[in-house]
């Protein structure tokens, strides 16, 4: 006679939060090692320093330009400041963020499936979605601190070379500044999750997201020109640009959120993103906003950005969980 | 009285209208060696990701280790070990790493699971590797990695799927060696899935014959071979030392002994088909009848003929 093994009870009990800051830990040191990651943060930091470097020497006219509102504001000013030769660090990091979002994820989920890691892992007692959650993680903590030591850095060198305090105000701001940089990676980096879900070789996952990288940053701008020149008019008075819901179009595009946010933060004199009507700049002083003045401008950029980067990720969650393990 | 650690009650799997597994019935033991015997695409891994609760089933339920793997899968994974076919490893980690860190999985601390993983490598036999990358690591090598990977959880059951593939034979007989050692020493319930019949024979102490997403048969060897050739009969040839001259009495005696069916001569040899083992009282028979007998053969069936009867029957049906 067979009994069931139900009649048997188990006292042995599984530490159940253990296991994702293992996986979180091994895919740090995973990303640490690997070379793609290495790669781009050395261009990245080599980008910081190059920008750096034009922004001290051309520090003292900066500061100087007293028709500038915000000429005293040193450290924004180091961030942003460029004599024309080379782009600010703020924009180079919106065609370098999406390179390094998509170097981190276009082979997460494949190439796990690929050596048959997947399988092995997921016959652990770990939940499925952990594996995911780890790897977002991982990559959060692994941007912050990049971004983090990097400006950290910056505000120290300032204050070597300067010896001007720093005020609370540029702390707000750069802050605000380095969770929007980590955002706009990590959008990237969802989407290309999602992408290495859905594709089984790395090299389509990569191409799927750099080439939906490329028609976001070159492609969409002409596309909605062409359709906009198509529907409006042909009158000069009723010019493209003056249609509101084109400029929305324009905005969509993710890296024009990251640039509009991130330019409006760094540059507390961007008082409009849209187009101004004469009766709104009429009695306008050219003076700098506080700080809530600008949150409140990119409020709409910031949580566009976030909510894109939380749809990609739920999706990639979502396509994740359906997948078949069995390869 | 036998405990049952994996019980699969009615378990199917359907892809659109193709049935991958259909109306699975399987109990396992606890303590034996199960052998999954069936050709490619029998539905041998879907079965087994069912147990492990990684693939949701059409209908039935699976239970392990008294837990239901559909709604239970981490009770079921923490208890089960499982080698999949293809094992892989993270190539960029040395073989000891990539053993601490399912340790680490199962809730073991770093420390525990360095020491787990050092004492299971020298049991697999990996203790000279254990710092070079897994990457390097021959087929063989990742296979004996891949036991000890299944045993750092102190599993109580172990599924392998395939894990005779790809390993020369020498490297075959060690590996399935050492999986029956553990098993009895630990007492630990292995399923094997396998298309290998030899390999599988030697150590299993039961086999069920998986085709099409169907158990057609299970048992040992010769209760699998008695369901099969419950219909066909046993033979036994029996060589003279001279041509066979039977006469028609004779025949007519020896056909009325018992369950003889059918008596063929050729030359020195005759040929008896009966459903019943007769060898003793046939070869009694033969030497009343001052016949000189130089050897009998009675013929049994092994796994490969029982393999090959099931896939035969399988090709005729397609």
């Amino acid at each position: 006679m067979a009994i069931s093994y139900t009649d048997f009870s188990f006292s042995k009990s599984i530490n159940k939060s253990v296991p994702i800051w293992v996986m979180v830990r091994k895919e740090i040191s995973d990303h640490i090692r690997s070379w793609q990651f290495i790669i781009l943060s050395l261009i990245i930091a080599f980008t910081f320093f190059e920008s750096l470097y034009v922004a001290i020497n051309n520090l003292s006219s900066a500061v100087s330009n007293t028709k500038d509102p915000d000429h005293l504001l040193v450290y924004l000013k180091l961030l942003t400041t460029t004599d024309g030769t080379l782009p600010p660090f703020h924009v180079f990091i919106s065609f370098l963020g999406p390179l390094l979002g998509i170097s981190l994820g276009f082979n997460a989920i494949n190439s796990e499936q690929q050596n048959g890691t997947l399988i092995r892992v997921m016959a652990q007692p770990v939940y499925r979605d952990n594996l995911l959650l780890s790897k977002f993680i991982s990559v959060t903590i692994l941007i912050s601190t990049m971004f983090l030591s990097l400006t950290l850095f910056m505000i120290g060198g300032g204050l070597l070379i300067t010896g001007v305090p720093i005020e609370i105000e540029e702390v707000i701001r750069i802050l605000s500044y380095i969770i929007i940089c980590v955002f706009y990676v990590e959008f990237w980096f969802s989407l290309s999750i999602i992408f290495s879900i859905k594709f089984k070789q790395a090299a389509t996952a990569a191409i799927a997201s750099i080439g939906l990288w490329l028609f976001f940053t070159i492609f969409y701008n002409i596309i909605i020109n062409i359709v906009s020149k198509v529907i409006t008019p042909k009158s000069s008075l009723f010019s493209p640009g003056r249609y509101s819901w084109i400029e929305t179009l324009f905005h969509m595009s993710p890296n024009q959120l990251y640039t509009d946010a991130t330019t409006t933060l760094l540059m507390p004199k961007v008082r409009s993103l849209g187009p101004m009507s004469m009766e709104e700049l009429a009695g306008a002083i050219p003076n700098s906003l506080p700080i809530r003045d600008s949150l409140l401008i990119v409020w709409p950029q910031v949580s566009g950005l976030i909510s894109a980067t939380i749809v990609c990720f739920a999706l990639a969650y979502y396509f994740f969980m359906r997948k078949e393990i069995k390869c | 009285m036998k405990t049952s650690i994996i019980e699969l009650k009615g378990l199917t799997k359907r892809y659109g209208s193709i049935h991958v597994v259909n109306h699975l019935n399987l109990n396992i033991h606890k303590g034996e060696i199960f052998g999954l015997l069936g050709p490619n695409g029998a539905g041998k891994t879907t079965t087994i990701l069912m147990m492990l609760g990684l693939i949701e089933p059409t209908s039935g339920i699976a239970k392990v280790c008294g837990h239901n793997s559909i709604s239970n899968p981490i009770a079921v994974k923490s208890k089960v070990g499982y080698m999949p076919d293809n094992v892989g490893f993270y190539d960029h980690m040395t073989g000891l790493e990539n053993l601490i860190y399912i340790g680490e999985l199962n809730g073991l601390s770093s420390k525990e699971s360095e020491k787990e993983a050092l004492k299971l490598m020298q049991v697999v036999g990996l203790d000279k590797y254990l710092n070079s990358k897994t990457a390097t690591y021959s087929r063989g090598m990742k296979q004996r990695l891949g036991l000890a990977d299944v045993l750092i959880k102190q599993p109580e059951v172990i599924i392998m799927d395939e894990p005779t593939l790809g390993i020369d034979p020498s490297g075959v007989k060690d590996f399935l060696k050492l999986i029956k050692t553990l098993s009895r020493k630990h007492g630990l319930t292995v399923l094997l899935s396998s298309h290998h019949l030899n390999q599988v024979q030697k150590i299993c102490d039961r086999v069920g014959i998986f085709v099409k997403g169907k158990l057609l048969a299970q048992g040992n060897i010769e209760q699998l071979s008695e369901q099969l050739f419950s219909q066909t009969s046993h033979q036994i040839s029996i060589t003279l030392d001279e041509p066979v001259k039977l006469t028609q009495e004779e025949e007519l005696k020896l056909l009325q002994l018992a369950k003889v069916e059918h008596i063929h001569k050729e030359g020195n040899q005759i040929l008896i088909s009966c459903n019943k083992i007769l060898t003793p009282n046939i070869v009694r028979f033969m030497v009343e009848q001052n016949y000189n007998i130089t050897s009998v053969h009675q013929k049994t069936y092994g796994l490969e003929d029982i393999y090959q009867k099931y896939f035969e029957n399988q090709h005729l049906n397609v």
